[in-house]
């Protein structure tokens, strides 16, 4: 961290002035350096061609830092991932931030060394940005939205009209870890293992899945907040056609199983934020999960079931004692702030 | 995850279905009390692997659906008017009161904090020396101790701006209750674990020989609630009537003496108004007058007209067992304007925790702090 004359965010940083420039130039401008960026102009002039897609979002989660990441880590990583999931690779994102008169610096500078490493590990370059301040109380430390936009895979065709019956489902990994972890932190719950976010940059996988399958992937979505059992239910409503999933085949960590029993949530509904699922043509199924398995983040990946023409609009569960039960959307919110 | 996994295996649940096949001849009506049961149940899909001849009713035990329309209102002017901070267990906030509900409230201003466990409550209360502190102590036997806990806790620390707003209903009087509407044909009950683990089984005896039913303590996994299910079928068609404890793993005969103790120390006995059913004498449980100070019905001075209950509120014959969780849905949809108990329907509690009372850990590996009860936003009931 550079030094600075001020060890705290004040009014003054979101100015546009003076203390504007001198946070700017000591920290964003240099730490995340590339030629588009150092134009230090009001917006990036780039060349784009093809069909792309674009994508926002932004991110509050409480609190700011917890194991396994920080707020700037879920800010890039969140929209790369959105991207990857319309079979785009993310090439550029602005970053903007919300900041709370009296955030301290060294927070401030971590989440933004956070921001520059998950960037580089997406290969994403940040262009553009915007920093604002709030007075105290009327914020909460950082606010952080990212909006990326990046080139459609040339094999990709992902949409839901693409959901056939007898697609099968995947999920790429341990399912529920990113909820779990917030909500330990907040409740003070403690493991004997260490347990940490799953947020990670899904680019480079999806990539790499559509370099060898290409249209045998139907649709991709990430399962962040209402966790996988409200995109099964998008699913299957929008695509009027029916899911099953199998509860054996659910991949969850031990540590939050035995989380999710003891606080009382179900795996399915709990945050996700390095996992997606993709509805895959049956053929390809097999062989996208063998490749799925020794790419990175993929390594517990599992196909938990398969759409169905029986009951349209829903999601039916095989329990692992050999019940049925459907799986409904979320109801309200289960926990707020979670990204 | 050890003395889990155990209870969720495929192979004894097909046992125990194949031996209730086996000893099922005619149909018989079973009502599991606990609303952690009933969760299991829908959430396990067991209903449908039943026989035919095996009906189970969903009792009365929720606290979140028997917790009268104006303690609710209560907890909301507290929170509003007197400016409390107002913690309460998560799914108590959803519940609608006559005007509003506890989240409507907080997103109004009002500062409500949802917590897992009383005494964080207290805990609170210290950090907030200026501020009264109200805890919404709801709950069956299950959550008393560590409620009443909590008194005892704020009364040893001399933490004075603590209080709780006690909505404590009892098992027994809601059987004996139900037992007595002339529309309930309920034949065979499982008693709920949890209870029994603190209260232990001496109060079900007299029920079992007055209404000369089956009672069997049953635990929450689904290895448990079938073999709860066999044990009560087996009695019936015997034709015998006696307390059986199925949940002998984690429930001794005599309870938990030291919750106990703790219990009767902070909690009396009082009448107490059960949404949709009305009075039943003695069912629930009041702070005692020598620890006034930690009641807040009686700190503060709640005047309150009391809200009447839609008419359209079903809440009572779910509650008894003459209509099911799923036609209460059905029904809630199709009145308008739904009625607010009916939608109660839609979210159920998780099992409270047996680990708490026993001192035993369920889930092994994983959890050191260990919140009291434990409820949380299910999903909407219905069967596959």
């Amino acid at each position: 961290m550079p030094k600075l004359d001020f060890d705290v965010i004040n009014l003054g940083h979101g100015s546009g002035g003076l203390l504007t420039n001198k946070l700017l130039e000591a920290g964003v401008f240099d730490v995340l350096k590339n030629p588009l960026l150092d134009t230090h102009h009001d917006g990036a002039v780039l060349e784009m061609n093809g069909q792309m897609a674009f994508s926002t979002d932004s991110y509050v989660v409480s609190p700011v830092f917890f194991p396994g990441g920080n707020i700037g880590d879920l800010a890039v990583n969140g929209t790369v991932n959105d991207l990857a999931m319309c079979g785009a690779g993310a090439q550029y994102l602005s970053l903007a931030f919300i900041l709370e008169e009296g955030l301290p610096m060294a927070e401030y500078w971590d989440i933004l060394i956070s921001i520059k490493n998950a960037a580089q590990r997406a290969g994403v370059q940040i262009i553009t940005g915007d920093t604002k301040v709030v007075e105290r109380g009327k914020g909460d430390k950082i606010f952080i939205n990212t909006t990326g936009i990046g080139a459609i895979h040339p094999r990709a065709d992902i949409s839901m009209q693409r959901v056939r019956p007898g697609d099968r489902i995947l999920i790429s990994g341990h399912i529920a870890t990113h909820g779990i972890v917030i909500m330990s932190v907040r409740q003070g719950v403690e493991f004997e293992t260490t347990l940490t976010s799953d947020t990670a940059n899904l680019n480079h996988t999806v990539l790499q899945l559509l370099d060898t399958f290409g249209p045998d992937i139907h649709l991709l979505r990430d399962p962040t907040r209402g966790g996988v059992a409200t995109v099964l239910n998008e699913i299957a409503r929008d695509a009027h056609l029916g899911v099953e999933i199998r509860q054996d085949r659910l991949p969850v960590l031990e540590e939050v199983a035995g989380a999710c029993e003891l606080l009382g949530f179900d795996p399915l509904y709990v945050a996700n934020e390095g996992v997606f699922i993709a509805v895959a043509a049956p053929a390809a199924a097999e062989a996208m999960l063998e490749k799925l398995r020794s790419l990175e983040y993929g390594a517990h990946a599992q196909i938990v079931g398969e759409v169905v023409e029986t009951h349209p609009r829903q999601v039916i569960l095989h329990s692992q004692i050999g019940g049925r039960r459907v799986v409904n959307m979320l109801t309200g919110e289960q926990l707020p702030r979670i990204c | 995850m050890k003395f889990l996994s155990e209870y969720r295996s495929p192979e004894l649940v097909d046992q125990y279905l194949r031996q209730i096949r086996e000893t099922v001849r005619r149909p018989w009506t079973i009502m599991e009390v606990c609303g952690g049961q009933t969760h299991s149940l829908v959430k396990n899909g067991i209903l449908n692997m039943l026989p035919p001849e095996v009906t189970m009713v969903h009792g009365p035990g929720c606290p979140v659906c028997v917790t009268p329309l104006h303690l609710i209102d209560k907890a909301v002017w507290l929170a509003e008017e007197q400016r409390v901070i107002l913690c309460s267990y998560g799914d108590m906030l959803r519940v609608p009161g006559s005007r509003k509900s506890l989240l409507e409230a907080k997103a109004a201003g009002a500062d409500v904090r949802i917590l897992y466990s009383p005494l964080e409550a207290v805990t609170v209360a210290q950090e907030n020396p200026g501020r009264e502190v109200v805890f919404f102590a709801v709950g069956f036997e299950t959550t008393a101790p560590a409620n009443a806990m909590s008194v005892v806790h704020a009364h040893q620390l001399g933490v004075q701006n603590y209080s709780i707003l006690a909505s404590h209903v009892l098992v027994p009087p809601a059987i004996e209750a139900v037992m007595n509407d002339p529309e309930a044909r309920i034949q065979g009950f499982l008693a709920a674990g949890h209870v029994c683990t603190i209260m232990g089984l001496h109060e079900y005896h007299p029920l079992a020989e007055k209404y000369k039913i089956p009672i069997v303590v049953t635990g929450f996994e689904p290895v448990d609630l079938l073999q709860g299910i066999l044990m009560a079928v087996r009695q019936l068609e015997n034709g015998e009537h006696r307390v059986e404890n199925q949940y002998s793993r984690v429930v001794r005969p005599e309870g938990n003496p030291e919750a106990r103790r703790v219990i009767e120390r902070v909690f009396t006995l009082s009448d107490r108004e059960w949404r949709g059913i009305g009075t039943i004498p003695n069912s629930g449980w009041e702070v005692q007058h020598d620890l006034s100070a930690y009641d807040a019905n009686r700190k503060f001075n709640v005047q309150l007209e009391k809200a009447p209950e839609s008419p359209d509120c079903i809440a009572g014959l779910v509650l008894k067992g003459i209509k099911n969780h799923t036609n209460a849905l059905n029904s809630a949809r199709a009145a308008p304007p739904p009625c607010p108990s009916a939608r109660l329907w839609c979210r159920r509690k998780a099992p409270a925790q047996h680990t708490i009372i026993t001192g035993r850990r369920v889930s092994g590996s994983t959890v050191y702090r260990l919140p009291s009860t434990v409820y949380r936003y299910a999903n909407t009931l219905s069967d596959a």
